[in-house]
């Protein structure tokens, strides 16, 4: 199976507003194949959507070289725009006085999709969307979640070859989220052959989705593997989480020898800190400084590593 | 997009009322300033020159507003941007329903003048050809002015306002719009006679008015119908390639720099 999309060392500058130049991408390669479903995890800030503004032909790199189904971003854009579409999160746009039905069928006419098929599949996009109800409401009247809807069947409606999706649930309420997710999944099911560029920084979404994972931070890939691999990254780590008081000092605990990952969550008057570890063994080294410091610990339990475990452990924070 | 037609008072405001009423208060600044109306000749040089202007004003100001409705208000730039629809025909396509909705204002402007201010349109004699070619070149010249203002505000979002309605105002000072040419010192005359709404509004007169004689103030009285046709088919030829090639050179450069989706205003 050939890529689909080939970034080979790819940086991106940006001037930086008077700070100096700003590095959003640093030496970037990563090859996605066609009909894969690749997610691109990071912390806001790391370079996913400078990435996919490249990968969409929004945004030039300032060195390296970008293919998408063989064809060069730059010079080649007219080749690759009528095979890509591009859907992204917290953008919840469209022309409000026209309804939801009209935004659509005219982005499809940028595609030269005909009529009769463009509201064919409006029609059962808005059905499987649950937003038949609305296709006749001005985009004005609707809500957050139901334009993010709208914006999710016009990325679809053309039915393209590639698809990036930028952080398409960011800030939907858990309904919206799971109906959008669950149509991610059936579309990679369904529609051989077509890849999906999907960036978040949830990491179950990546999990539960994604054939392979590249961890992003800075503008630097950290890893790209299968969610299944990058576990196994830390199989001889071991993961716990560790309920305490609040005590002085605890971020000092992320530079105890033998501690990987270390990511804090204050919950109340209680501190639930997650640890990477290289050796159960550390842990009990980890219970004596919080004691040492006058912590009190009121549980601990040993967890299986998920995608945050990898990323805190790469990048030896957690994402919030 | 281009006007609420669902909102038919809101359209009629802003699309017909606003307009005739701002060359309303032209015609009362003149009325107040002469005292009346002298020379009938003078009034409907101004009268017609400020009716046509109306396009230049709204869809040329309009057609470069398109990008940042589209980038900062709609939020549909990106999207319309990478869909495989040339951008630049994109942006022709709303000119042109701009250019409908001016030009029902411009329409009943000419109408209230030849009613109520004995403007010296006289459609029984008028010149239709003249008319005809002078129309579609001069607004072909503002669609493409215009798309050369929207590439500019492709680079630049607090002051793309001001940049279009600062070349909007550079044509209203040195084409002859509401005067004529010829009170403008020789430099400024040399400016006027290089845009093509220059000859254009020389054309609607000429071509509507043909009972009224405006060659002994317009400056232009020495060129034959023809030779304005051809002043305006060249100065729009050179205006068309300027402005296709700002385009280029602005999208490009809005690619390089990242401003295709830059938010500011709103």
């Amino acid at each position: 199976m050939s890529d689909a999309i080939e970034v080979k060392s790819v940086t991106r500058v940006f001037g930086g507003n008077g700070k100096g130049p700003a590095k959003a991408l640093d030496d970037v390669s990563l090859s996605v194949k066609e009909g894969e479903l690749f997610g691109l995890l990071g912390p806001n800030g790391a370079g996913k959507t400078t990435l996919i503004k490249i990968l969409a032909t929004l945004l030039l790199p300032s060195s390296g070289q970008v293919k998408v189904l063989g064809y060069d971003v730059e010079k080649e854009v007219d080749k690759i725009r009528p095979r890509i579409n591009m859907v992204s999160g917290g953008d919840v746009g469209g022309y409000g006085l026209l309804t939801v039905r009209e935004n659509l069928w005219m982005f499809s006419q940028f595609y030269g999709i005909p009529t009769k098929e463009a509201n064919e599949r409006i029609d059962h996009l808005l059905k499987l969307f649950a937003l038949d109800d609305k296709s006749n409401a001005k985009v004005r009247t609707i809500s957050t979640g139901q334009k993010q809807k709208m914006n999710v069947i016009r990325g679809f409606v053309t039915e393209p070859d590639v698809i990036y999706l930028d952080e398409p649930t960011l800030g939907l309420d858990v309904n919206a989220s799971f109906a959008i997710r669950t149509y991610l999944r059936k579309w990679v099911k369904e529609q051989k052959g077509k890849t999906m560029l999907l960036t978040t920084h949830y990491m179950v979404e990546a999990d539960e989705l994604c054939d392979r994972v590249a961890i992003i931070d800075k503008g630097k890939i950290l890893a790209c593997d299968t969610p299944i691999n990058l576990k196994r990254m830390l199989r001889r780590s071991s993961t716990f989480d560790v309920e305490t008081t609040i005590f002085p000092e605890i971020e000092s605990m992320g530079r105890l020898a033998g501690v990987e990952g270390f990511q804090v969550k204050q919950l109340g008057d209680k501190v639930v800190t997650r640890y990477v570890v290289e050796q159960e063994s550390v842990i009990a080294d980890v219970i004596s400084a919080i004691q040492s410091k006058g912590g009190k610990l009121t549980s601990l339990s040993k967890t299986e590593p998920t995608l945050e475990d990898v990323f805190i452990h790469l990048v030896g924070r957690g994402l919030e | 997009m281009e006007s609420n037609w669902t909102s038919p008072w809101l359209f009629l405001v802003y699309s017909v009322v606003k307009p005739i009423f701002g060359t309303l208060i032209l015609v009362f600044m003149y009325l107040i300033i002469l005292g009346g109306v002298q020379d009938q000749t003078l009034f409907s040089f101004m009268f017609i020159g400020n009716a046509f202007y109306m396009f230049v004003a709204q869809t040329m100001f309009g057609v470069a507003y398109v990008v940042q409705e589209d980038r900062e208000r709609f939020k549909t730039l990106k999207q319309v941007y990478i869909a495989p629809i040339s951008y630049f025909m994109y942006i022709v396509g709303r000119a042109i329903s701009k250019l409908a909705i001016t030009a029902l204002a411009v329409v009943i402007t000419l109408i209230f003048g030849v009613a109520f201010l004995n403007v010296g349109v006289d459609l029984g004699a008028t010149d239709w050809l003249l008319f005809g070619v002078g129309l579609f070149v001069g607004l072909l010249c503002v669609v493409v002015i215009g798309v050369a203002l929207a590439g500019i505000t492709f680079l630049t979002a607090r002051h793309s306002s001001g940049i279009n309605e600062g070349i909007a105002g550079l044509f209203y000072l040195f084409c002859g719009v509401v005067y004529p040419m010829t009170v403008l010192p020789s430099w400024g005359q040399t400016i006027g006679m290089a845009i093509p709404f220059t000859y254009w509004l020389e054309m609607m007169r000429r071509a509507l008015a043909p009972g009224t004689d405006f060659s002994a103030i317009s400056g232009l009285g020495g060129y034959s119908n023809l030779e304005i046709t051809a002043l305006l088919l060249a100065t729009t030829v050179v205006f068309l390639i300027i402005s296709v090639a700002i385009f280029r050179y602005a999208d490009h450069l809005a690619r390089k720099k990242g401003k295709l989706d830059m938010n500011s205003t709103y």
